[in-house]
């Protein structure tokens, strides 16, 4: 039967990637991705535009004035006289931050007889309020560089930062690897989801049950291709982050390979489980759909789980990708040798042990 | 004669692809029906489009009613009903949703409306049903409702494409009546269809092949040509299959079928007769003139079926089933029911083929052939009873029976994508050939079915006749000891039907098992028996003969297939 | 015009908007698409995306059991955005850090608290942040450089050293004084859900008219292109705007976002923005004809581009210029600005005005394409 098993494998193969139109649709979308979402992806703050409305004209407020408009965060700078300019500057979206130095800025500043009389203002623009409040601790910092450099005296603590793995907080170090994630779910998803309803929809799949295959054997010979797409499209991804955009490659590729194979069996569980269910391929996009949705927003991709609500991250833990991200991450940064990823690798085992067994199980009922 | 239509060395070419249609000349006659005859892929749909306007001549002349159809399509629209493949019909609306809908869009109104509506669901027989969906119609009330809507607006000139497709006889015969009464009116009707003995009753019939007309005339002056060459061969003694193969091989056949208990020949010519001696027919055999049919004169423009001997046969052993079975019921049915919900799809059938036998499933759109058919390759479980294939149940041991049948499902379910090479090495590679032998089989079967020009094509690109071959080819490469067909030639042209029925009789003779499910009333006639199947029960079973017999009337002395199988549903309606 | 009727007619395309509509009723997927699948994207970007970090896991390795590194320890303990775990040793640091998922770590050396006393300086508190997660390092900083700061200022009152005093920092974040990220990205994700909605319904029934045979028996009707463009529109312009509707109830009342702006202007942007995604979906499923290539190409340049390009998680300000320029050709950006303002400013003419032109003009260039692409014919 194992001689069976090649065999049904090498035609999914060959159907996947027999045709030319196919092979694109499996590549293209890749290449695509991975060349703009780098650049898109990013929630760094570059080249927004600034408004000062300097009341007080002192040397420190003029001074902090400059070192805003050199930052590089900041390209445009809004000079502004009034109040009315500043509402309408932030409302009409012409800056995103606005900062409001009122008078006696400078003098109270030198001044030592009146405590905190210093105060600067910043206004953020609600409706982007995260861009905004990055553009505001931009601001803190170089108020408090300047702070520091014109103390008189050293405080008695300083603070030392320093960022494990990624030093500068290189935006495209984090969303490489959670591409590697992220582009595979769609293919090795879709490849597996489609590929049985396709068959039904052909009539292939009857002639499939007559032989002696067994409903197990079929599943066993749909997951190979979900698998070989989901690392194929991962070690190009990592390839183009490594190669192209320099992001460092600390831990084990054999463990990351593991990872993929154990991720892409795993999505080959959902998909299958998905085509299990629907008869046609319009049903199994939708569902295919209905899943990928909810699995990249509760990934920690886009914003850390953590912060969600308590059942979203309950929810999270049934998400192979949270698994994988996390996977990627470590392997990319973290130095992750052999042992380290298996924290993450027995989970999506588990996801595609529950996955396979309930799809097997509703295939048999369908179709006896 | 009027000329309704007009076609002059009419050329259309899609990109990339040799010509559809070429060089196509035909005058279509003011208040006639033509019947548009060919094989698929003949070129047949594309001309009705061109005609209806849809698509854009390549090269030629064509005109409607005096008009250009693809220029002038905003004029000629208002007197052009055309029913495509599919009907047309909106599946989520009701029966009057979708007479509305297209009334609307024709133009049709008010009081006038209300007339044109009375009248055609009268006609067709749907008044009571116009709260339906017409996706809960039945195959044959669909084409009804499909050619109601067409005929909204009352068009000068109906164009439809092969209504009758997956339609039983039933069906297929109340449509023509439709047509025929509702065309008495002036309308001139363009009827595409593979059927032969419908585009029979046509008032002139175009024959197409490959894209180009092969002749254009009344279906008698094509049938006169054959006079005289039409024969049978009556009270045979002996097995009629190797009577037809040794009947093939005589230089003055060029086409011969089984019918019933007699087998059928067409001569090269008037008058030469085959001798009844070397293909031993027995002594009581005698020839018989019979009526030519259109069909005979197709296959003689075509040039004549090819294959008297059946290469595939030639290299498939002869089964050898073990002793300890029971040989009269390879497969079985007992029992065999089965309920989706309320509905009983197979209620009760019983019946047994024994080894070596060609047994065939018949029954009208939704009776529940299928089911019992899926039943027994085991696609189904039944709710009640057994279906056992070599006293197994297909349930019990389901890997090592399913290992010695072959299944060919409708619409020759192939590997579109793959090479034939490839859908070849997969078939054979999951029923456990390996290496040698694999290869060995795979040369045996591109040399019988002669597909070596097509190793390289994937199967999407081949031609449906080849696309047949190739199916069978996968089903019966593991040589399977018994075969189970799913409307096995549907929408496939004569010649190769002829061809496929060759290599079936063949595989009969080496004792092997097939199980057949058809639309086609003269492929009934090569089953040794067949059970009609009606409303999920088996409402006869039995030799073609013995249907044909039991329907035997004074007015009727000499029944057909189609004759019989009509009868007996109906007389099951009454019961 | 002859008795065949070869102009516009009113009649024939309400016969085909209520076929439309019945279909619609009737197909539990464009039902799925339309109402139950925004609401769970909405549902799930709405709580899922949250970008303000509330609270972050911060590990503390106490070299120092000193007076000056407990009171420090304490303003830590005390912070509300800040839960602290103790970490064991300095060469296990980045393992504790990783197998408790903390997303940075405070280390003081066993010097701290007697450099403090000193006065001279060189007490340092060392602070790592996972570079992994950069945005949560960002805030992980700054919470903890905050709370040094007014530890530092209440530490040297308390010993009557003089520093300088820090500048206070006031900042205020309008329309939204919380900084609620749900605030802004809610409208925006509704900007989103609209896309594929819009686009995927329109590309999908034109796709299944193609697949089941229907389109070319309208097409055989003498039907105007006009109208069977407007078939397409009608009924799925006021599902999207049903749709729209339902998001803006969702949010409102069981997401707590403030609504500011008015009804009337809303519905006009969102006709605009509806006419582009229906625009492009008919595009797609017109050129495909296939359901599947129809829904595949809506998944790529639908909701990717909207979910990327939108400048709803993403500020498109620090795009590449190529990239901004891209996200000119689809409406989403236009929308999901339009959206934030909307509903958290009120009515911004200007703004709104320039939204509504760009939406306008992009309108008008995918319905061009369309309209040039759909044909009475087979062709």
């Amino acid at each position: 039967m194992l001689y069976r098993l090649l065999q049904l494998v090498k035609k999914e193969l060959q159907v996947l990637f027999g045709d030319k139109s196919s092979r694109m649709m499996l590549i293209m979308p890749v290449i695509m991705q991975v060349a703009l979402f780098p650049f898109a992806a990013t929630m760094e703050v570059k080249e927004s535009a600034i408004a000062i409305y300097n009341e007080d004209n002192g040397a420190a407020s003029i001074e902090l004035s400059q070192r805003i408009a050199k930052a590089a965060a900041f390209k445009t700078v809004m000079n502004i006289y009034s109040q009315n300019d500043l509402i309408d500057v932030i409302d009409k979206q012409k800056v995103l931050i606005a900062v409001h130095f009122p008078q006696r800025f400078s003098a109270g500043l030198s001044s030592q007889s009146h405590p905190a009389s210093a105060q600067a203002q910043v206004i953020i623009d609600g409706r982007r309020s995260n861009a905004g409040q990055i553009a505001n601790s931009y601001i803190s910092q170089i108020i408090n560089e300047y702070i520091l450099e014109k103390s008189p005296q050293r405080p008695a603590t300083a603070i030392i930062v320093r960022n494990a793995y990624n030093p500068n907080l290189n935006f495209k170090w984090h969303i490489l690897p959670c591409l590697v994630a992220i582009i595979t779910t769609v293919g090795s998803l879709m490849v597996t989801a489609l590929s049985v309803a396709r068959e039904r929809e052909e009539g292939t799949f009857d002639q499939l049950l007559v032989t002696p295959l067994t409903p197990g054997y079929i599943m066993a010979g749909k997951t190979v291709p979900g698998i070989i797409v989901a690392v194929g499209q991962a070690i190009i991804i990592t390839l183009a982050a490594v190669l192209i955009y320099r992001v460092p490659f600390n831990g084990s590729f054999l463990a990351l390979l593991m990872g993929m194979v154990v991720y892409g069996l795993s999505l080959s569980g959902v998909g299958l489980f998905v085509s299990s269910i629907c008869s046609t391929q319009q049903q199994a996009f939708l569902g295919a759909f209905s899943f990928m949705v909810p699995a990249m927003m509760l990934s920690g991709f886009v914003a850390p789980i953590e912060n969600m609500p308590r059942f979203l991250q309950i929810l999270s833990y049934g998400n192979p990708l949270c698994y994988f991200i996390q996977l990627v991450k470590g392997v990319f940064l973290k130095q992750f040798a052999f042992m380290d990823v298996f924290p993450f690798l027995w989970p999506m085992l588990l996801i595609a042990l529950f996955t396979l067994s309930a799809g097997l199980w509703v295939f048999k009922h369908h179709i006896e | 004669m009027i000329t309704a239509i007009e076609v002059k060395s009419l050329q259309k070419r899609f990109p990339g692809q040799s010509p559809a249609l070429d060089q196509i000349s035909v005058n279509i006659a003011h208040g006639s029906i033509t019947g548009l005859v060919g094989p698929d892929g003949a070129g047949k749909t594309t001309l009705l489009r061109l005609m209806a306007g849809l698509l854009e001549p390549t090269k030629g002349y064509i005109k409607v009613l005096g008009m250009d159809p693809f220029l002038q399509c905003d004029d000629l629209r208002a007197d052009i009903g055309y029913m495509p493949q599919k009907f047309g019909l909106y599946e989520d609306l009701s029966v009057i949703e979708n007479l509305n809908l297209y009334a609307d869009l024709r133009n049709v109104l008010d009081s006038e409306r209300q007339r044109l509506f009375r009248r055609l669901l009268t006609f067709t027989d749907l008044t009571k049903f116009t709260k339906r969906y017409a996706g809960k119609l039945s195959g044959g009330m669909k084409q009804k409702l499909g050619l109601a809507c067409t005929l909204l607006g009352t068009p000068k000139i109906l164009l439809l494409d092969e209504p009758g497709v997956g339609v039983d006889p039933i069906s297929r015969r109340e449509l023509w009546r439709m047509v025929r009464e509702l065309a008495g009116g002036g309308m001139t009707v363009l009827w595409s269809t593979s059927y032969l003995d419908e585009a029979e009753l046509c008032d002139s019939v175009c024959l197409m092949n490959q894209g180009r007309i092969v002749a254009d005339d009344t279906p008698q002056s094509l049938k006169s040509t054959m006079r005289g060459r039409c024969l049978h061969i009556t009270n045979i003694q002996g097995n009629r299959r190797n009577l037809l193969k040794q009947a093939l091989r005589a230089p003055e056949v060029i086409d011969g079928v089984i019918q019933g208990a007699n087998v059928r020949l067409v001569t090269a010519a008037v008058g030469a007769y085959p001798d009844l001696g070397p293909v031993g027919a027995g002594p009581t055999a005698r020839l018989v003139e019979v009526e030519p049919r259109l069909e005979d004169a197709f296959i003689s423009l075509l040039g004549g079926s090819s294959s008297a001997e059946s290469a595939l046969a030639a290299v498939i052993p002869e089964v050898e089933l073990p002793p300890d079975m029971n040989q009269d019921a390879v497969i079985e049915a007992k029992q065999l029911t089965k309920r989706f919900g309320k509905f009983t799809a197979t209620d009760s059938v019983n019946f047994r083929v024994k080894k070596g036998e060609i047994f065939g499933l018949l029954g009208p759109n939704g009776a529940g052939k299928s089911t019992t058919f899926k039943m027994e390759c085991g696609l189904l479980k039944p709710t009640n009873g057994q279906a056992l294939v070599m006293g197994i149940d297909l349930k019990e041991s389901p890997s090592k029976a399913r290992q010695r049948l072959g299944y060919m499902a409708q619409k020759f379910s192939l590997y579109r994508q793959l090479t034939v090479e490839k859908n070849l090495a997969f078939f054979s590679g999951i029923y456990g050939l390996t290496g040698e032998r694999q290869k060995h089989k795979i040369q045996q079967m591109l040399d019988v079915f002669s597909l070596h020009p097509y190793l390289e094509m994937p199967s999407a690109d081949l031609p449906l006749g080849i696309k047949q071959r190739l199916a069978l080819a996968c089903a019966v490469m593991h040589g399977p000891e018994l075969l189970f067909l799913d409307e096995p030639t549907s929408g496939v042209d004569p010649v190769a039907r002829r061809e496929f029925w060759t290599h079936i009789n063949g595989l009969a003779n080496k004792g092997v098992t097939v199980m057949v499910t058809t639309h086609f009333m003269d492929e009934a006639e090569y089953c040794d028996r067949i059970a009609l199947v009606y409303r999920g029960k088996l409402i006869a079973l039995g030799t073609p003969d013995d249907l044909k017999r039991k329907v035997i009337t004074k007015e009727n002395p000499n029944p057909t297939m189609e004759d019989a199988f009509i009868k007996l549903v109906r007389e099951a309606d009454d019961e | 015009m002859n008795s065949g009727g070869s102009g516009f007619s009113l009649r024939r395309l309400r016969a085909l908007n209520k076929k439309e509509f019945l279909q619609i009723v009737r197909d539990p997927s464009s039902i799925l698409i339309a109402f139950i699948l925004p609401v769970v994207m909405l549902f799930f970007i709405g709580y899922a995306i949250n970008l303000d970090t509330s609270r972050v896991r911060v590990g503390l390795l106490a070299l120092d059991g000193g007076e000056k590194a407990k009171s420090f320890i304490s303003a830590l303990q005390a912070s509300p955005v800040i839960d602290l775990y103790p970490i064991l040793s300095q060469e296990s640091l980045l393992r504790e850090m990783a197998q408790k998922k903390l997303r940075g770590a405070v280390v003081l050396q066993n010097d701290f608290s007697a450099k403090v006393i000193i006065g001279q300086g060189g007490a340092a508190i060392q602070v790592i942040a996972d570079g992994g997660e950069p945005n949560t390092a960002n805030f992980v900083q700054a919470y903890i450089m905050g709370i040094w700061q007014n530890w530092s200022l209440a530490h040297s009152q308390e010993n009557a050293i003089k520093t300088t005093r820090p500048i206070d920092i006031h900042t205020r974040a309008w329309f939204n004084p919380s900084a609620i990220s749900r605030n802004f990205l809610i409208p925006g994700s509704i900007a989103i859900v609209l896309t594929v909605i819009g686009a995927m319904l329109t590309s999908m029934v034109v796709a299944r008219e193609w697949e089941r045979g229907t389109m070319e028996a309208l097409l055989s009707t003498p039907i105007k292109k006009l109208e069977l463009l407007l078939s397409k529109i009608i009924p799925y312009y006021t599902l999207g705007m049903a749709a729209m509707f339902l998001c803006l109830i969702v949010a409102t009342t069981i997401m707590d976002v403030p609504f500011r702006g008015s009804i009337l202007i809303l519905c006009v942007i969102s006709t605009l923005f509806l006419g582009c995604v229906l625009g492009m979906g008919l595009l797609i499923s017109t050129v495909t004809r296939n359901q599947f290539n129809a829904a595949s190409a809506t998944l790529l340049i639908g909701f990717l581009p909207a979910m990327i390009l939108g400048g709803i998680v993403f500020e498109i300000a620090s795009m590449p210029l190529i990239l901004r320029f891209i996200s000119r050709l689809f409406p989403t950006r236009y929308y999901a600005n339009s959206l934030q303002t909307i509903f958290q400013t009120g009515f911004v003419p200007e703004l709104i005005w320039t939204n509504a032109f760009f939406l306008i003009i992009l309108m008008f260039f995918w319905f061009g394409i369309t309209a040039k692409k759909t044909k009475r014919n087979l062709e």
